[in-house]
């Protein structure tokens, strides 16, 4: 097994239906994009799972690392401001 | 610092981040392929993921020799849609073991020289129509009992991968079933065909839940990382309550003398199971090892120069964009 002949890794997004986003929902080995739409096809939408599918290539990502979620994600969490239950309205508003 | 105070400082920081993680899973929390893990738990979930995903694809086998021959095209259709399946489940769960860091050609390999195992029960020959009828009920319904637990274990690629299998693996059990229903209500022959399976299926299929807990070794650790829900023997006593009344339901007799219902414990109680047998095909001398392994070798090989060609193509087709946009 000579690894350069390797299929490429690709990352799968599959839209359920319109009006919903695209979501991943797996990966697969393919030598090109149309390959990898057409396996797409075959192993994650048996079943009427999807109305769209992209695939991309999973080098092609770039992902944050759980290690630094602190400076990532928590400078948002002292912003209460942010978040309509923060203001104080009369009673008699009762929606807004 | 001393070179011994920083390896005590390692350590320590290490048994935290230990301490921690075991913590995130007894709250319920996923894990996810980025997060830090001991080492010990990528590779318990490599082996078993990957043992599971190789399960699938080794299963296929058994199935496929009987699709030519189904007696029906509506048979036919539903058979070849359960062996799909069977290699979409395959490949959903490599996918999810690649996640941990292991490449899909290793594990293959791994498969293809005899050093990951797949279940044992592959390893029984498909010798007439109504082991498709056996293997749906009894072997697909033992893997449901198996995988349903598994939905809410702690590894979230694997976890993912799981309810899909699932939700899919329901009509593999019922059209496994329907066969038996129609074999055992037809002629004599046919209903002694169904009765004959279900007598070669059902130790096996016993088996296949793996060791009894005194002789399971990695239960305890399976169950803290929620790999494991259940016992083995809390699954097979399971199985077994839920199969027995189907089997009465149909007229089939399931072949074990000291099978019977226990008023006290609710449950039946059951014969011996020949556990010698399971451990020599687990070993590689159950009936059907070496042609499986032949069969998936042999495909994999016969495929390479396809895969070459495939990526030949792709090759060419990319310089010629390239070429073209230059």
């Amino acid at each position: 097994m000579s690894n350069k002949k390797n299929w490429p890794l690709w990352e799968v997004f599959v839209r359920s239906k319109n009006g919903l986003e695209h979501r991943h929902c797996g990966s697969l080995h393919a030598s090109d994009a149309e390959m990898a739409l057409e396996n797409a096809r075959d192993v994650y939408t048996r079943r009427n799972e999807g109305v769209s599918i992209w695939v991309v290539e999973s080098k092609h990502i770039t992902a944050s690392n759980p290690e630094n979620n602190g400076e990532l994600f928590e400078p948002a969490q002292d912003k209460v401001y942010r978040h309509p239950t923060f203001y104080d309205l009369p009673d008699e508003v009762k929606h807004m | 610092m001393s070179e011994d105070q920083i390896k005590n400082l390692r350590a320590e920081e290490s048994l935290s981040l230990e301490a921690q993680f075991e913590a995130r899973i007894a709250r319920d929390e996923k894990i996810e392929p980025k997060d830090w893990m001991p080492e010990k738990y990528r590779q318990t979930h490599i082996r078993q993921m990957s043992q599971h995903a190789h399960s699938e694809i080794v299963g296929m086998l058994p199935e496929g020799n009987w699709i030519t021959r189904a007696p029906s095209l509506r048979r036919k259709v539903a058979l070849l849609a359960k062996v799909q399946d069977e290699a979409g489940h395959g490949l959903y769960l490599y996918s999810a073991t690649e996640t941990l860091g292991i490449s899909r050609d290793e594990m293959y390999e791994q498969l293809h020289t005899g050093k990951a195992k797949y279940s044992s029960i592959f390893n029984y020959p498909t010798l007439t129509w109504a082991d498709m009828g056996a293997i749906g009920w009894l072997v697909d319904g033992a893997a449901i009992i198996n995988q349903v637990p598994l939905c809410n274990t702690s590894y979230g690629p694997y976890a993912r991968a799981m309810i899909r299998v699932c939700k899919e693996e329901s009509f593999h059990q019922r059209q496994g079933y329907e066969i038996m229903i129609k074999l055992a209500n037809g002629t004599p022959e046919q209903k002694e065909m169904a009765q004959d399976a279900l007598n070669r299926w059902w130790w096996p299929s016993l088996m296949m839940l793996g060791p009894t807990d005194d002789k399971s070794v990695h239960t305890a650790q399976s169950m803290k990382w929620k790999l494991k829900r259940k016992t083995n023997d809390e699954l097979r006593q399971q199985f077994i309550d839920q199969t027995v009344p189907q089997a009465d339901l149909i007229g089939l007799t399931i072949p074990d003398p000291d099978l019977k219902w226990n008023e006290e414990r609710g449950s039946y109680d059951f014969g011996e199971i020949d556990w010698d047998e399971f451990w020599q095909v687990v070993k590689g001398h159950g009936p059907m090892n070496k042609a499986r392994m032949n069969a998936r070798v042999g495909a994999w090989e016969r495929g390479e120069w396809v895969r070459d060609a495939a990526m030949a193509h792709a090759k060419k087709k990319n310089n010629r964009k390239q070429k073209q946009a230059v």
